[in-house]
């Protein structure tokens, strides 16, 4: 394992398993996913990859919070403001 | 995967069209040519609301009909006020505000909500402790006069909050405040900015947008179309434990928490009949005829 890129490789794991308390499917489908994921990737020791690979959690983070922003948002003005036509 | 890829060609298009309202510039450019504002504090305070979260789905009337069950329903902060807290950081992060200060009135809980806002960027927070039978009974007027004490034990400039309370649906809270304190208020803000000596409120009406110019100190409360809020991950809200919460007693504040209201009743909506299918359109007229329509 190498050493540097497995702090971040952990934080990167608190954090998406954080956001996943709120997905839509329920908590426990998104932790065995996000788990299978990162055990899938387990033996991958090029950093290169590994960056490449965090870089990727990355993306799913804005993903995520950019669905939890939209489903906010569209139920607030789904309820609260008339339909443009 | 697909679902993802219009969840962010979605996300996109939205954050181009929030640019689109708030198209100006920032207003930096001005603090070079009025060097006294960069000396004035601007201290802003916020509201916080502990709401049940808007995505529960299952809430049940009290059997004795006195309210909502409240008790191990997920509450979260209300939205509009979460609209409010992020312009209250951006206005701290172009530099045209000192301080944010997170308020929120409710009992323990409440401390989750303050948090919140402090990893959104607030940089400390205020609990003002209304606990059991006078919380449920907690109402706008109650909030404006805990409201309108603190900004002047604390001195803000701003108030901002969200527009209604998702729970109640008042939207008074801001008004009351407002009124209390005798200052001007921009309600239902698209879009805030701080020109000189006063602010620029672009507010959704019924008919369209109207640009009103005020004198600060003022109340503002946030519509659905001012920003996006930030999502407040975990490192931020790891950083946000050190910041500092508060606590206050309505009673410190000379404010008396007691309702002017009593709740009569509260009863669910009526059940939705079925529908009922028909063969023809001869059918359809004869029922319409038998249930007296027509």
């Amino acid at each position: 394992m190498s050493n540097p890129l497995r702090g971040e490789v952990i934080r990167l794991y608190k954090n998406l398993l954080y956001l996943g308390r709120e997905y839509p499917k329920g908590t426990a489908y998104f932790r065995e996913r996000l788990k299978g994921a990162f055990m899938k990737n387990k033996d991958v020791t090029d950093p290169e990859k590994i960056k490449q690979l965090v870089d990727r959690g990355e993306f799913v983070i804005k993903e995520l919070e950019a669905l939890y922003f939209l489903r906010k948002y569209r139920a607030m003005k789904k309820r609260y403001y008339e339909p443009e036509h | 995967m697909h679902r993802s890829s219009e969840v962010k060609h979605l996300a996109s298009d939205f954050n181009t069209r929030a640019c689109e309202c708030f198209g100006q510039p920032p207003v930096q450019p001005f603090e070079s040519h009025c060097p006294v504002l960069t000396d004035r504090t601007v201290r802003v305070q916020l509201k916080v609301l502990k709401v049940k979260d808007g995505s529960v789905f299952f809430i049940r009337v009290k059997p004795d009909r006195t309210g909502v069950v409240t008790d191990g329903v997920k509450h979260s902060m209300n939205p509009f006020c979460e609209i409010a807290v992020e312009e209250a950081v951006k206005l701290k992060e172009k530099k045209l505000v000192k301080e944010v200060v997170a308020v929120s009135c409710g009992p323990q809980q409440v401390q989750e909500t303050i948090r919140t806002a402090l990893a959104m960027g607030a940089d400390r927070g205020i609990h003002v402790e209304v606990s059991g039978k006078d919380y449920e009974t907690l109402g706008p007027l109650q909030v404006s006069k805990i409201f309108a004490a603190l900004a002047k034990k604390e001195q803000a400039d701003l108030i901002i909050l969200g527009k209604q309370a998702i729970d109640d649906d008042c939207n008074q809270t801001g008004q009351m405040t407002a009124a209390l304190l005798d200052w001007p208020q921009g309600t239902f803000a698209s879009e805030v900015t701080l020109e000189a000596d006063k602010l620029k409120v672009v507010r959704e009406i019924d008919g369209g947008l109207e640009t009103i110019k005020i004198n600060l100190p003022a109340v503002v409360t946030a519509d659905l179309r001012l920003n996006t809020p930030r999502y407040a991950t975990l490192p931020n809200i790891m950083k946000a434990k050190k910041k500092k919460i508060t606590n206050v007693k309505p009673a410190d504040l000379g404010v008396d928490v007691s309702s002017r209201l009593e709740v009569l009743k509260v009863d669910e909506p009526p059940q939705r009949q079925s529908g009922v299918k028909v063969e023809t359109v001869h059918d359809l007229v004869e029922k319409l005829k038998e249930a007296g329509r027509i």
